[in-house]
């Protein structure tokens, strides 16, 4: 997994609520067996016509947050499907961290195990954090990990949240199975009570 | 020594599966269950490879195409090259790896979500993972069963287990008499009305009270299956007599001697009483009536007898821009009767209503009526052995003669990834479970609704209560 330390960037504002996976991602674009080159699918409704052309409208389209690697957005983002795709194709494009007053669960959890940091933050403050993406490419926001903040513009630091282990796996660059390999005895042991009081579980294979 | 805590029927599951706590409340939970499809497994396999990692536990997985295979005769193979690769790819993996695998012109071939409880793989008290998210459908046997990403489907392959944090208790207590023409499906639609599409986050939700316990083990489904579009991980509903007489004899199941103990444990997994939720919601099922979306999301619901919305009358500025882009999308005009609506297609499937029961529903009210001119209507089974079934029943006739599509199982029409789609533009009226911008196909219309209702709608040619139809 990629490392997250610290990133200053453009921020790019993204205020819609309820941003689904198959927004960030329709599915005739996961018909693929790699996790690169998703980038150009990103948002594929908001960010192209039905002609295919770019929609000039939607933010990422524009100068300076094409460049963009914050999006700050709004409730919920991320609700729907589990597909990976859809944090592998924020990555791809560019984006490192998406800061919203709420997320889909399994869309958090798969931030998280790919390098990219969901940030959740009360409404208000996503909104302050919107009208500084605004100014685009004069305004950076920095967002560090280790301290637990976010930057403004003005200086202004935000705290957030993150679950500690969560933080170090980041921080570290490391995955959750090496993590868990190294529990292998734990496991070993606790199959092994399980097979004898769950005797009644047949396997997959049965048939 | 006092007295152990009430639990509720999550709590149990979870505990019984914690094989470590580590800090901050993260638990390394052990999965009895992971069931694999094409779409979410490939990238997850390429990583066992690249890491030398084989499968811990290929008696725990099983693995089956559904996503994106064609409907069509599948005999000569699938044309699309983008989804033939996915589906040659799981075969290899499944052979490389050693993992059960239900080929595609196998009968016992469906979708994953239909096939799991079908077969009895998905059984009470167990812990079920698969890269979907409508892995919460499985909830409705008594087991605790989530969607997951890739990364973590590739954990679980490693490792058998996942790291987690306890989910919240939510309680969703449904009580009376449903009325009649109303199902699993519009409760269901109610519920997500009522507490919306981010009501459910962060928790599990259990099911209960008496119209819940009425059901059967194919409405359950219905309503743990959508839980998701409530933000809610999974879906629970406690096991009972109705789960039991359902599971036993399944091939996959405990048999004899097995399936007594698993018994005796299984009647251990309700919530105990005074079992704290940190949530819990009423619903009075006897106020429901049969319901369909309007919007783009499922919390944009309405009872048939309603009326799109005004936006103009919603004082939450967020919500009224939302409201006017969903209708924009849906091109829909506020005011308009539900019934007044005309549909292109009908799509009775998906792994929310592909059941037998779905069909005969269907099937009742299409029975020696026509679908309307100009309306294109498929019916997907959720598995070739409720084809089969269906087909023995005479079910494939009854569609067959109205004019309805007879198709092969797969997720077909509910996500667009297949070649059943839904034109730009053109409006369905949909057995599946989001109706989001372009899930069924790019610029499609969804709206969600239950099987007899979108079998009126196909007869029909627009919306119509199926409680007056005749």
């Amino acid at each position: 997994m990629e490392k997250f330390t610290r990133l200053t960037a453009i921020a790019a504002a993204l205020p819609i609520p309820n941003v689904d996976t198959d927004k960030i991602i329709p599915a005739r674009f996961l018909k693929t067996i790699k996790r690169t080159g998703l980038g150009v699918h990103l948002f594929d409704p908001l960010r192209y016509r039905t002609d295919g052309t770019e929609n000039p409208d939607f933010v990422l389209n524009r100068e300076p947050w094409r460049k963009a690697a914050i999006l700050i957005a709004d409730d919920n983002f991320g609700c729907g499907s589990s597909r990976e795709h859809a944090p592998w194709s924020l990555m791809d494009f560019g984006i490192r961290s998406v800061i919203a007053p709420s997320f889909g669960d399994i869309f958090y959890n798969n931030s998280l195990k790919n390098g990219l940091l969901p940030i959740r933050l009360p409404r208000e403050i996503c909104e302050r954090l919107m009208a500084d993406a605004a100014m685009g490419g004069n305004a950076r926001v920095t967002v560090d990990l280790e301290r637990q903040v976010i930057i403004r513009p003005s200086g202004e630091e935000i705290h957030f949240d993150i679950d500690p282990f969560r933080k170090h796996l980041l921080l570290e660059g490391l995955d959750d199975i090496g993590q868990t390999m190294a529990l292998a005895p734990a496991i070993d042991g606790f199959e092994e009570r399980r097979s004898r009081e769950w005797s009644w579980l047949p396997a997959t294979t049965v048939t | 020594m006092p007295a152990p805590a009430p639990r509720t029927l999550f709590d149990k599951i979870w505990e019984s599966h914690v094989v470590e706590r580590l800090p901050d409340s993260t638990c390394l939970l052990y999965i009895d269950r992971h069931l694999v499809h094409e779409v979410t497994s490939p990238q997850a396999f390429e990583g066992l490879t690249l890491a030398h990692r084989r499968v811990r536990r290929p008696d725990a997985t099983i693995a089956v195409a559904d996503h994106n295979i064609p409907t069509s005769d599948r005999r000569h193979g699938i044309t699309e090259a983008d989804s033939r690769l996915q589906v040659e790819t799981l075969e290899k993996n499944v052979v490389d790896f050693g993992v059960p695998y239900i080929p595609i012109l196998d009968d016992r071939q469906g979708i994953v979500h239909i096939i799991g409880p079908e077969l009895g793989i998905s059984l009470p008290g167990t812990t079920i993972v698969c890269g979907d998210s409508h892995t919460s459908t499985h909830g409705a046997v008594g087991a605790l069963a989530f969607g997951i990403g890739t990364s973590e489907v590739e954990h679980v392959l490693a490792t058998q287990t996942l790291l987690q944090r306890p989910a919240a208790n939510m309680r969703i207590e449904v009580n009376g008499r449903l009325p009649p023409g109303c199902t699993a499906k519009d409760i269901i639609l109610a519920i997500i009305g009522r507490i919306g599409t981010a009501g459910g986050t962060g928790h599990v939700i259990e099911y209960a009270g008496d119209t819940i316990r009425s059901l059967d083990m194919a409405g359950r489904m219905t309503v743990c299956n959508m839980s998701i579009e409530a933000g809610a991980r999974a879906g629970l509903i406690a096991p009972d007599e109705t789960t039991f007489a359902y599971v036993a004899n399944r091939p996959y199941a405990p048999k004899g001697e097995a399936l007594d103990h698993a018994l005796a444990y299984w009647r251990t997994l309700p919530s105990d009483p005074g079992a704290a939720f940190e949530r819990t919601v009423t619903i009075d099922a006897t106020e429901l009536a049969p319901m369909v979306t309007w919007g783009t999301n499922p919390e944009a619901v309405v009872p048939v007898t309603g009326l799109v919305p005004d936006p103009s009358a919603e004082p939450d500025p967020v919500r009224r821009t939302t409201f006017q882009r969903m209708l924009e999308y849906m091109d829909l005009k506020p005011g308009t009767k539900i019934t007044d609506i005309p549909i292109d297609i009908v799509f009775i499937g998906s792994c929310t209503n592909s059941r037998i029961e779905d069909l005969r529903e269907a099937a009742r009210i299409s029975r020696g009526r026509k679908v309307a001119a100009g309306v294109r209507a498929l019916v997907v089974p959720g598995s070739g052995l409720i084809k089969k079934q269906a087909e023995a029943e005479g079910l494939d006739r009854v569609f067959k003669d109205a004019g309805f599509e007879w198709r092969e199982a797969g997720c077909s029409m509910c996500l667009g990834m297949n070649p059943d789609k839904v034109p730009p533009g053109k409006r369905s009226a949909s057995t599946s479970n989001r109706n989001f911008e372009g899930r069924q196909g790019p610029g499609a219309r969804t709206h969600l609704l239950s099987p007899a209702m979108a079998a009126a709608a196909a007869i029909a040619g627009h919306f119509t209560d199926v409680r007056e139809f005749s």
